[in-house]
């Protein structure tokens, strides 16, 4: 994307000096367009420095405070982040949100995978099943982690009830260290598989007919051919649908909020969560700050690492830069 | 001759195993689909049972007596009704503000020429991925500062300006021909006539999309609601759905809670199926998705 961009925003005039070309746009022919110009952005502008710009600005100062918000902030420097090192509910948050992102994402996206294969196929009633697959994303979290609670429910749960037709002593869920965390990650994968599985499905069906037929010709055999053309020609769409998957897991909030609040014994407390509970529960402004940028930090990683990997892997992904 | 009796063998052939393919690919996508629909179905089933039914083990699928009385009983438990109203007022206010400055800076970004222009671009370009996570303390104090703590203000202000929405409108303008513009500056018409009657109905596409995006993003928002929104009288649907549940009985009130979440959810399920083609693009386009 940002690579379009360069390309999108880019094209400059010969360069004069910045003051000389501000006079010129306010005088003569150009000056309504410049002031239509400003005043067109203004709203949205003034929006994103007051709610925006400013914010992060703040946060960088909050994070070096001591701030309970009864009295006024002070100076700590970098105490938050030696706090913050010797913390281990941070640690433990911090694995948490690694826990969840690295295993509900790979399994929504190959999931979602298959789903779009499926659904690429040309049948009757195609649509109709994109619906209901979809239906989960735009239903409320909150919503959805209720259902979900109660379908958990270890006595008169509808998992435990069907698993109990088969003879399965089921799992007390959401209520079991161990099983609490898996439960979030299935809840997750049900209502965001939609959304990797329709970006997948749009790169299918951008696969020109022609590629499968000359492959065919050349006596390629099903396995192949999704070997040597559909993999290939996906990998952008998949790229697409990883990078976003994971920023978005990693900032997951609502799910455990809901669900589980964190529990049993801080096995489902993401980043995300320890974050609200010491801001917003504790009144540690500073430290919450800390460790939100730890989540920008991280994010930032995971992005740059995608891209540099991404020229290994996405087809066609150095010729965006033309 | 014989191979053209081989030929039409083999696409006998072809036929039958492509019907058997279907077949087997709708009977895996018919599980799946039951699979996704189930909570759905199991939330509406008990949503008309009684406290009894809910209970009841083993527990049945169609509820013995349905009892519709629990949607009344459900919606007059807490202040649903403020809460339909809160949720109403401020997904109205954000769409159209969101839509309404969007496409003003979309306008400005795409075609007119100031200086700085590109470097604002940028810079929103590269606030763009700043997570909402990092947003939430300081804004919270600024909204303290502001003294906007539950009011709803604090939920549609900040909300009224997108930078993804205002990329997505700069990138769709950009590619409408100039010679339709060009056209009516000759014809006298100013900047503002020239947005509002060639580049807005030519944008429509995209403006669909963000605003149906906007509202379900707005109507399903829960944590920032959770941290500016104290008192009962200002709050959102999914905080009253959310603190319905914890009001704890003696035995949670699941038919009621199942109650409240089918009609809190049956708007948002509306406005996809109205306005699926519209969302679907605009997740295909920009990849962004709901949450926040």
């Amino acid at each position: 994307m940002a690579a379009n961009l360069a390309s999108t925003v880019g094209n400059q005039r010969p360069k004069r000096s910045a003051i000389a070309e501000f006079k010129r746009a306010f005088t003569g022919l150009r000056r309504g367009e410049t002031i239509a110009g400003y005043l067109f952005l203004a709203p949205n502008f003034i929006g994103f420095i007051i709610f925006l710009l400013f914010p992060i600005c703040f946060a960088f100062f909050i994070m070096l405070t001591d701030w309970s918000l009864a009295k006024p902030p002070a100076f700590v420097g970098l105490e938050n982040f030696e706090t913050m090192a010797n913390d281990r509910l941070f640690w433990k948050s911090l694995g948490n949100s690694f826990y969840y992102t690295f295993v509900a994402v790979p399994t929504g996206i190959f999931i979602a995978f298959w789903l779009a294969l499926a659904l690429n196929r040309k049948m009757r009633g195609i649509i109709f099943f994109r619906t209901i697959y979809f239906l989960p994303q735009i239903t409320l979290t909150v919503a959805a982690a209720t259902i979900w609670r109660w379908i958990y429910q270890p006595e008169i749960g509808m998992i435990n009830h069907m698993l109990d037709w088969f003879g399965i002593d089921g799992p007390k869920w959401i209520h079991d260290t161990k099983w609490a965390m898996p439960s979030v990650i299935i809840m997750s994968n049900w209502q965001g598989i939609g959304f990797a599985m329709l970006i997948l499905l749009a790169g299918l069906q951008g696969i020109p007919e022609e590629y499968y037929e000359a492959a065919s010709i050349d006596g390629a055999s099903g396995w192949q051919r999704m070997r040597y053309v559909t993999l290939p020609m996906l990998t952008p769409a998949l790229f697409f649908v990883v990078v976003t998957s994971l920023i978005g897991a990693f900032q997951s909030f609502d799910q455990f909020f809901v669900l589980t609040q964190g529990g049993p014994a801080h096995a489902t407390t993401p980043l995300t969560l320890y974050i609200f509970q010491n801001a917003f529960t504790f009144f540690k402004m500073g430290y919450g700050a800390a460790l939100a940028s730890v989540v920008f930090v991280i994010i930032l990683i995971i992005t740059v690492v995608q891209w540099r990997l991404a020229r290994r892997w996405v087809i066609g992904f150095d010729n965006d830069d033309e | 001759m014989a191979s053209a009796i081989k030929v039409k063998d083999s696409l006998f052939g072809q036929k039958q195993t492509k019907m058997l393919m279907d077949l087997l690919v709708y009977v895996v996508l018919s599980i799946v689909g039951v699979i996704f629909i189930m909570p759905f179905a199991w939330m509406v089933a008990n949503s008309f049972k009684d406290l009894r039914g809910i209970y009841k083990f083993p527990p049945e699928f169609v509820p013995e007596v349905w009892h519709f009385e629990n949607y009344t009983e459900a919606w007059t438990a807490t202040h649903f009704d403020i809460g339909f109203l809160n949720s109403a007022l401020v997904a109205a206010a954000v769409v159209l503000g969101q839509v309404i400055t969007a496409s003003l800076a979309g306008y400005s970004f795409a075609r007119l020429r100031y200086p700085g222009r590109d470097k604002i671009f940028l810079l929103y370009i590269s606030l763009m991925m700043v997570p909402f996570t990092v947003l939430l303390i300081p804004l919270y104090i600024q909204m303290r500062a502001f003294g906007w703590v539950s009011t709803l203000q604090a939920v549609i202000l900040p909300f009224l300006f997108t930078p993804w929405g205002t990329f997505m409108m700069r990138q769709f303008m950009v590619t409408i021909p100039r010679e339709l513009e060009d056209a009516a500056r000759i014809d006298g018409c100013g900047f503002f006539r020239t947005y509002w009657l060639i580049i807005l109905p030519l944008t429509k596409p995209a403006l669909a999309t963000l605003a149906i995006f906007t509202f379900v993003n707005t109507w399903n928002s829960y944590q920032w609601p959770l941290i500016v929104l104290a008192k009962p009288k200002v709050k959102t649907l999914p905080l009253l759905l959310a603190s319905f549940q914890n009001q704890s009985a003696m035995r949670t009130p699941w038919h009621l809670i199942m109650a409240a979440s089918t009609f809190v959810v049956v708007p948002v399920l509306i406005a996809f199926v109205v306005g699926q083609k519209y969302y679907v693009r605009g997740i295909v386009t920009t990849g962004i998705k709901g949450g926040g």
